[in-house]
């Protein structure tokens, strides 16, 4: 098997079957240094069940699953802490690695929680939780992140600068980005590689394949194809809450 | 020193309480309370098993209660049944094994009640030898594993997904639920031992708010009950393993007077 020595994952017609059904099959992709690879697809297409066999999570699998550094930042799309455990936010940071304090600052001034460091973990909401799992993902400094929805819950604004904050961290660390996210705007514009799942691939390749894909429409419907050329074009114009387009004086 | 049986006592309950403490914060955090007592109720089996072929009754209480373990884990993965369902199913069909075969015995004088609640009392400077050095090694295991343990008890498949290997770890701490059962058996028998895991770590709950907190206080709740259950099973002439966990509960009690009191300094 050849390899390129930038290859941080490369899954090879993998799949994986509970109680006789197939959660995803036949499902092929790498992902590589510096580069944001991400995972669309409706509602139990596969997309999380696809990301925990690049992580290994999943046993008795089919097909390959070739794992080529364990440095490896994981935000899990559910999680939940046991009450019973007294963790502050510091606690969590060091969970898997030993981080100086100085990284724990960094990583969570970084997300916009460092505020947050001595508070119980349970009392944070929905979307400063997310935020505090994103900081421990990237405080390691890992070679591959594998990012499960991660701004879900995180107000607007916040969003984008999450997003711009996981691109800035792929360029500066140059790690691998395995991106689930129902953001088709952001998927459109941030992304290297598409995989678009339903079961099994549906279509992949670059943003701009994909969403020329007959396959791809059919799924999200004509209206998510326009998505790319609205982040294509120059901004000359801005769009007004109804969506006609206003010219800029 | 350790000629006076009450100076014996202290020494092993101290030297339970010290691995009682963390192991127990893990107990809680893990939901294991019921599986605690699953291993215990196994220890009777590992008792009879002792007397029948002459053997270190650690030893086989070890043995029995890792296998009893590892078959559990084995269970949940391969059948439907709810965790707690298939925990009933090995402690009661083990503890009714261990009695038959105890019934079998009938040519060796068995004291079941010693058994069930232990005798601290009794212990003899080869136990405590047990206790202190399979204790040290114990507690030198779980530091060794305790960042991977954690992890999982955090979170299992952030832990696997970030090489933590929680299947392994999780087999190694079951193995040591079961020795720490092998050596405290004889002092606090198979129904108190899951109190000494429980109650100091639950009173420590009470009142810590980070991990390691939690494991330092669990281990102070543990010596207190130690200390304040055999003098006071020396002062009144009460039955000493079971004063222990009585003092325990009294610490615990107080651990909630001390959380109201502080709400109402917070107001």
């Amino acid at each position: 098997m050849k390899e390129n020595n930038n290859t941080l994952v490369k899954l090879e017609n993998t799949g994986v079957q509970v109680d006789k059904k197939w959660l995803v099959k036949g499902v092929s992709f790498e992902v590589q240094r510096g580069k944001i690879v991400t995972l669309i697809g409706p509602n139990g297409s596969g997309k999380t069940t696809t990301a925990k066999l690049a992580l290994g999570i999943h046993k008795n699998i089919e097909g390959k699953v070739y794992k080529f550094t364990n440095k490896i930042g994981y935000v899990p799309q559910k999680i939940s802490i046991d009450w019973t455990l007294p963790l502050r936010v510091s606690d969590f940071m060091l969970l898997t690695e030993n981080l100086t304090t100085n990284e724990i600052d960094t990583a969570l001034d970084l997300t916009g929680v460092k505020h947050l460091k001595n508070n119980d973990l349970r009392n944070l909401s929905g979307g400063e939780f997310q935020r505090v799992l994103i900081a421990r993902a990237i405080a390691k400094k890992p070679d591959l992140l594998v990012l499960d929805e991660p701004v879900q819950g995180v107000d607007f604004k916040g969003e984008i600068a999450l997003y711009e904050l996981i691109k800035k961290i792929s360029e500066k660390l140059g790690c691998g980005i395995l991106l689930i996210s129902h953001d088709l705007h952001v998927v459109m514009s941030a992304t290297d590689y598409v995989v678009c799942l339903n079961g099994h691939v549906c279509c992949s390749g670059t943003p701009q394949a994909v969403a020329n894909d007959s396959k791809y429409k059919e799924l999200f419907g004509d209206r998510a194809s326009t998505i790319l050329s609205i982040y294509e074009h120059d901004h000359d114009h801005t769009h007004s809450t109804d969506g006609t387009i206003e010219t800029k004086k | 020193m350790f000629d006076d049986f009450f100076i014996r006592a202290l020494a092993a309950g101290l030297g339970l309480a010290f691995v009682t403490g963390p192991l127990g914060c893990f107990v809680i955090w893990r939901r294991l309370s019921f599986f605690a007592g699953t291993l215990a109720h196994s220890a009777l089996l590992g008792v009879t098993l002792a007397f029948t072929f002459d053997i270190n009754i650690s030893f086989s209480v070890l043995f029995i209660s890792s296998a009893i373990a590892l078959i559990l884990l084995r269970l949940q993965k391969t059948t439907k049944l709810p965790g707690d369902a298939l925990l009933g199913l090995l402690a009661h069909s083990s503890l009714a094994i261990g009695l038959v075969v105890i019934g079998f015995l009938s040519y060796i004088r068995f004291d079941i009640m010693g058994l069930l609640f232990g005798d601290i009392l009794a212990v003899n400077k080869k136990d405590l030898l047990v206790i202190w050095i399979g204790g040290a090694i114990i507690l030198l295991i779980l530091k060794i594993i305790w960042k991977p343990l954690f992890a999982s008890t955090v979170n299992y498949e952030l832990a696997e997904a970030e090489g933590m290997q929680p299947e392994k770890v999780n087999i190694i701490f079951t193995i040591l639920m079961a020795a720490i059962i092998a050596i405290s058996i004889k002092m606090v028998g198979i129904l108190l031992i899951t109190g000494m895991l429980i109650i100091p770590a639950a009173m420590a709950r009470n009142l810590a708010n980070n991990p390691q907190q939690m494991v330092a206080l669990s281990i102070i709740g543990g010596i207190l009950a130690v200390l304040v259950g055999l003098f006071s099973s020396m002062q009144f002439n009460s039955a000493s393993g079971p004063s222990i966990i009585t003092a325990a509960l009294l610490l615990f009690i107080l651990s909630f007077l001390k959380i109201n009191k502080l709400r109402q300094l917070k107001k």
